[in-house]
């Protein structure tokens, strides 16, 4: 229990949440960093769209202090603006002062899903995906089966038209809406794959669960691009799921006993790299340090050295220019966990610019979150619905026949709006077009 | 002035006033839970504090001519607000009242590259608007450090500056008219779509009245078309001295650079750590200069330049030719200087950034005697500014938990801000005086100009019930400052 004055003099009898934790948690002088210029507000993709000065990082930050100081409680109204931010450090690229959003909103979220009443903690449904499911990328696909045999026969399609898949609970019934059209089932990559050409590297590669679940043909592209580039590509077995969505919708246990098992899986001293094609999986691994508790970052840190983007990771080895023309209008989408927390913008453009014939096109806010945000889609649809309409009218307006994006996240979201809109328009990974122009392959 | 009617949450005129509220603008657009009204209480100035009663969020003129109606029926004070990015408090809700927050007015209704201008709600971040015109060869000129967040309206209100005034102008060279609701409620149109209309200039007397006279619901805004190219040089120098000697050399030699930039070694030192442009972090300082317009004669500007800069001791360390203003070196180098204040934050918790205008040939003077004035009090101070405007920035650093230091600031504070009045300057530039320079302003006219000052705004806006306690000090409602404040952009 934390009494402290309120704004109006009364006392704040009950902080409405663990704050003891939270102050362990959160150094106060990371609060102080704020200089309350508001120059973050505009880059907000909630704040944007609400104009509501408690759902821009300057409000959420003044909040969270407010509440620190106790001067507010953490009632409804403070956990809902909390709640919608969407964790994509757009406010980070935009703060001249080098504020750590990050470090202040997600001890937060953590601490707001412990303490949260009866009807806002996540349903058991939720909690089973988020335990149990993803962190399996095995139990995923067993789990997509027969929605892949669905829809084979086409049986997937008849329900959504029938309006069947309303009997779902929503949370399901928002997840089938996002299932992109999954491949036949492929056989997983080998341990070890050769280089062509003469050995440049030696690196690993992190498949992740739900990308390598739904869109295991990006996984192989990029398996075949290292190859191309003179990579020999290890696929450690014993690798686990990153640990983000536990982490980003604030259940830290099952988080930190991922990071200690990849830490296993990828020996940092024998490779050159651990490559990541995944934006959100790759700030994750890169903010293991951050998450594990001091006797451990030293390890940490060994291991976050060698983890790359794969577009980072080919623009510093000099990559291969590929040979064969793939003439398409392409937009690139900057996924928030490439641009803003690994601040990666112009590799893959650099590597989209090689490839013969291949137009890149400018997107109009490029950097603004397109709603997928982890499982966000899942916890706050109304947001996410309004972010992805709105990036959806933008990668319209480019007259673009493709966009590429670094994220398997915003793939899927970008896919959706796709499919309700029923556009031509193709979603793929910036790697898929790099393969493509290595293989000469069409789609 | 009667504006004092603050609305206490468990009042029946309260209740009254919030079921009116509600019944205009609808619910989802009234904020009035205390927890949800708190972040409504100061904006980029942190001195003062107020709750605002209720903060409403109108979407059309028609909300604001029926807030401020239901505002005078109740005898509520209220206040336009922005992004809240002023650096003066000028949208803090000093009698507490119904803060207007125009952010849900946000649309560009027209815009028209033929006759040159775009009318716009008020709500509209200054990047937008540039933003939307990609492409068209045109551009809206007015860039205040903070366009990336701050709004049209709130650039209005303020008159803004930034980098490029110096050869472009200031918020009010490019308005061209605007939609505003008087306090009496009425919606007049001020100015139009065409340049220079007979009588006299309201136009002019709005932008800048930092919301004394209504709440503005469009604007009509100039564009300005693209230069052709431009030349943008880093000068390094030894001193101080050397930079602004070399800033009224460049003045006299009669070229109008489009910006002309200064930031001293402690500020070197702050962005450099901030944004790794690539600054000299031993230079006593540097100056940012731009050319730009029709490139053939680019080159031989940038020459001539080059040689008033060694006249003085100086080098150029870099030139970086552009085509657009989009090109990541050119991006890189003016997001180094419009976040500068920003990133002092990476020398000192604490800060407090003064805006003093002196002519421009006097930048030598008021250096050294700023320099004098560090050492006096034994405070560390940084320099940024727009030294083609003479229009200064120090930023005194400071410990808040020191009490002693604090004091000695707000005392070198006011011996510089003197200092600009005494030498015929300002003590503000483009931040507006809001609040905090209130009690400066009986310094800066005499008791006759206020006078008139305060005549036209309760001509305007008798009652003052708009923007009570802004811009102009009337009895007992100067708020007195107590502490320096920390503050961002410029």
């Amino acid at each position: 229990m934390v009494t402290a004055t309120a704004m109006d003099g009364q006392q704040v009898q009950d902080a409405g949440i663990d704050l003891d934790w939270l102050t362990r948690k959160i150094e106060y002088r990371n609060f102080q960093e704020c200089i309350h210029c508001g120059l973050c507000t505009a880059s907000c993709p909630t704040y944007v769209e609400t104009g509501n000065e408690n759902d821009s990082p300057r409000g959420r930050i003044y909040l969270m202090r407010a509440v620190t100081d106790g001067r507010l409680g953490m009632g409804p109204h403070v956990r809902r603006h909390l709640e919608l931010c969407l964790d994509c450090r757009a406010c980070e690229s935009a703060c001249p002062s080098g504020v750590r959003y990050g470090t202040l909103i997600e001890p937060f979220k953590i601490a707001l899903q412990k303490d949260a009443p009866a009807g806002a903690k996540a349903s058991l449904l939720q909690r089973m995906i988020l335990h149990h499911l993803f962190p399996y990328a095995g139990r995923v696909k067993t789990a997509l089966a027969p929605a892949r045999l669905f829809q084979k026969l086409g049986l997937l399609d008849l329900a959504e038209k029938s309006g069947m898949t309303r009997l779902l609970p929503p949370t399901l019934r928002r997840m089938m809406a996002m299932l992109p059209r999954l491949s036949g089932a492929r056989p997983r990559l080998p341990e070890v794959l050769p280089p062509i050409g003469p050995k440049r590297a030696r690196v690993a590669l992190f498949l992740g669960c739900v990308a390598d679940a739904m869109y295991p043909e990006t996984n192989a592209a990029t398996a075949r691009v290292l190859q191309q580039n003179g990579c020999e590509v290890m696929v450690p077995r014993s690798q686990v799921c990153c640990g983000a969505i536990h982490y980003h919708s604030g259940v830290e246990q099952p988080a930190i006993a991922l990071a200690r098992r990849n830490m296993t899986a990828f020996d940092p001293d024998r490779l050159d790299a651990i490559i990541v094609n995944a934006a959100g999986c790759g700030a994750m691994l890169k903010e293991y340090p951050h998450m594990l508790p001091a006797a451990e970052h030293d390890q940490a840190a060994r291991f976050v050295a060698k983890v790359k983007d794969i577009s980072e990771f080919l623009v510093a080895l000099g990559p291969v220019a590929p040979e064969h023309p793939v003439p398409l209008k392409v937009a690139y989408h900057d996924a928030c966990h490439l641009c803003h927390a690994q601040q990666i913008r112009s590799q893959p453009r650099q590597l989209l610019a090689m490839i013969p014939g291949l137009e890149l096109v400018p997107l109009e806010e490029s950097e603004l979150c397109c709603g997928a945000a982890g499982t966000y889609n899942l916890t706050q649809p109304e947001m996410s619905e309004r972010l992805g309409r709105r990036k959806m009218d933008h990668i319209e307006a480019t007259g673009a026949s493709v966009v590429a994006a670094g994220n398997v996240g915003c793939i899927l979201q970008i896919a959706r709006k796709i499919k309700e809109r029923r556009s031509t328009i193709e979603v793929v990974h910036p790697v898929d077009l790099l393969d493509r122009a290595y293989q000469g392959k069409q789609a | 002035m009667s504006a004092t009617a603050a609305v206490s949450a468990t009042t029946p005129l309260a209740s009254r006033l919030l079921a009116e509220l509600t019944a205009i603008v609808g619910a989802g657009n009234v904020l009035h839970q205390r927890d949800e009204l708190l972040v409504y209480e100061c904006d980029g100035y942190v001195v003062n504090k107020k709750v605002p009663d209720v903060v409403v969020f109108p979407t059309c003129t028609e909300h604001v001519v029926e807030l401020v109606k239901l505002c005078n029926r109740h005898d509520v004070p209220y206040v336009p607000r922005g992004a809240g990015t002023s650096l003066s408090g000028g949208t803090l809700a000093v009698g507490g009242g119904v803060m207007i927050c125009l952010t849900r007015m946000k649309r560009i209704l027209e815009i028209n590259t033929r006759d040159r201008y775009a009318i716009v709600e008020p709500g509209v971040v200054n990047v937008w608007l540039t933003r939307a015109l990609a492409g068209t060869g045109f551009h809206y000129a007015p860039d205040p450090s903070s366009q990336t967040a701050c709004t049209i309206g709130g650039n209005t209100a303020t008159n803004s500056g930034g980098p490029h005034t110096l050869k472009y102008g200031v918020t009010v060279n490019h308005v061209k008219g605007v939609e505003l609701v008087l306090p009496d409620a009425s919606v007049v149109t001020i100015g139009g779509i065409t340049d220079d209309p007979p009588g006299y200039d309201l136009t002019g007397l709005v932008v800048g009245s930092e919301g004394t006279f209504g709440v503005v619901t469009k604007v009509i805004v100039d564009l300005t078309r693209d230069p052709e190219a431009g030349r943008t040089l880093l000068a390094v120098f030894d001193t101080v001295e050397a930079a602004t000697e070399t800033v009224s050399g460049i003045i006299a030699a009669g070229i109008v650079p489009a910006a002309l930039e200064m930031l001293d070694n402690l500020m070197i030192q702050a962005v450099e750590q901030a944004f790794g442009f690539g600054f000299p972090t031993a230079a006593g300082a540097i100056l940012i200069i731009e050319v730009d317009g029709i490139d053939a004669g680019l080159d031989r500007e940038a020459q001539l330049i080059s040689e008033i800069v060694q006249s003085r001791g100086g080098r150029v360390q870099k030139s970086i030719t552009w085509r657009t203003r989009k090109e990541p070196e050119y991006v890189a180098i003016w997001k180094s200087r419009k976040s500068a204040f920003g990133a002092v934050g990476r020398l000192s918790p604490t800060f407090c950034t003064q805006d003093g205008v002196v002519p421009r040939t006097l930048l030598p003077h008021i250096m050294r005697f700023i320099e004098g004035v560090a050492r006096r009090y034994d405070i560390r101070i940084a320099n940024v500014f727009h030294a083609g405007d003479g229009n200064i920035h120090p930023i005194l650093l400071f410990d808040e938990r020191d009490g002693e230091q604090v004091q000695r600031v707000l005392h070198a504070s006011r011996e510089i801000l003197e200092e600009c009045i005494r030498v015929g300057g300002s003590v503000t530039g483009e931040h507006g005086i809001g609040v905090e320079k209130m009690a400066l302003m009986p310094r800066l006219f005499a008791p006759e100009d206020l006078a008139a000052m305060i005549a036209i705004r309760n001509a305007l806006n008798p009652e003052g019930r708009c923007s009570p306690s802004k811009l102009l000090p009337s009895g007992g409602h100067c708020i007195e400052r107590k502490s320096p404040g920390r503050r961002a952009s410029a």
